[in-house]
């Protein structure tokens, strides 16, 4: 049975695409077909952190519009062989997009992965509302800030009301990705911990990515974290995260502040890297 | 910054935290009808125009929410006169 996972947030720049990528790549290197949808018509993005964006010849829109057929589209990733993804269109807007003409590519896609990964844009319009409509699975990803809590509490009410499954009163699995976390701030009281976040949003929580400079890295170079660079905490935060989906049991670590000695502490971390 | 602010800081989670308690309560009790506020001034305010000429430009409509008591405060300005005038 494959799975639609849509990657959500309503506040943008918290982290969507950066997890989208990650978390299939991290599903990808478990054996998993997985295919990363781009709804973000107009603005696309995936394309580049996957490092794809010099493949892409059709997308979403000529699919949906049936200007393309879906297997041309269809961007396989050169390093992890099941791995595929599906961009979106950069010249036209988020009108371009039907619900009947994405259901059908959903349909389509659901015969041929395990894992449909559909990168939401951020906002509440159709575009957002588009990606999550045929969803089984909400991956919710938020930093810890207030604007970004007040955002996904209003896309959970949306998950809970506006999906196929839930007007079918059927469940719907949402899980909770907190992003950009720094324990060393949390400690300190200056940020949010995670157990505030927790229990504000109140939806199981899947995976902690701290704030790290990997995870810039790793766009900067269009390669998902969990390939660049495989032995850091934000690839670790992203493969646990695959796992859990997969159904296996592993514990979340809560990341905590890394030990520097005072050498570090003066010449900052490249003198110890 | 001085040296004793280092000592002083207010930690500012726990108030990020009580925040946002406060608000998504309130904002999840609205869901659906996400325009209570205006929907409640527009209905009050055709029922006080009924029997009084009111001037819609001098109508202020105030939300104050807060943890024990919401306050909706609509303050409308009536000319002098206009109560005598329309209650006859």
């Amino acid at each position: 049975m494959s799975k639609v996972v849509v990657v959500t947030s309503g506040k943008g720049g918290v982290g969507k695409t950066t997890t989208s990528a990650s978390l299939g790549a991290a599903l990808a290197q478990a054996g998993q077909n997985v295919v990363v949808v781009d709804f973000d018509v107009g603005l696309r993005n995936l394309d580049l952190v996957l490092g794809a964006e010099r493949r892409v010849v059709f997308d979403l829109v000529n699919v949906v519009q049936g200007d393309a057929k879906l297997a041309q589209a269809l961007i396989k990733d050169k390093r992890v062989d099941t791995l595929s993804l599906l961009a979106a269109s950069q010249t036209r807007d988020k009108d371009a997009l039907t619900e009947e003409g994405v259901k059908a590519v959903i349909d389509e896609l659901r015969t041929k992965f395990d894992w449909i990964i559909c990168d939401s844009p951020a906002g509440i319009e159709k575009g957002a509302m588009l990606a999550m409509r045929f969803a089984d699975v909400a991956v919710v990803v938020t930093n810890p800030e207030v604007s970004s809590v007040r955002d996904s509490d209003r896309i959970i009410g949306m998950l809970d009301s506006k999906t196929v499954r839930a007007e079918n009163g059927e469940t719907f699995e949402k899980h909770l990705i907190l992003t950009r976390f720094n324990p060393v701030r949390a400690a300190k009281g200056e940020m949010l911990g995670v157990d505030d976040v927790l229990e504000i949003l109140a939806i199981p929580l899947l995976s902690i990515v701290p704030e790290s400079p990997d995870v810039l890295n790793a766009s900067n170079v269009g390669c998902p974290v969990t390939l660049n660079s495989p032995g850091s905490a934000a690839a670790k935060a992203y493969t646990d995260a695959a796992k859990r989906l997969l159904g296996e049991k592993v514990e979340i670590t809560t990341p905590t502040e890394e030990k520097q000695g005072l050498f570090s502490r003066l010449f900052g971390r490249k003198a110890v890297a | 910054m001085s040296i004793f602010d280092i000592f002083t800081r207010k930690r500012s989670a726990p108030v990020a935290r009580e925040r946002l308690q406060l608000l998504l309560a309130h904002e999840r009790a609205l869901t659906g009808r996400a325009d209570l506020a205006a929907i409640l001034q527009e209905e009050i305010l055709a029922v006080i125009a009924k029997h009084i000429a009111i001037d819609r430009e001098k109508v202020n409509v105030k939300l104050d929410r807060s943890d024990q008591v919401s306050t909706l405060e609509i303050d409308i300005e009536m000319p002098q006169g206009t109560l005598k005038a329309t209650a006859s």
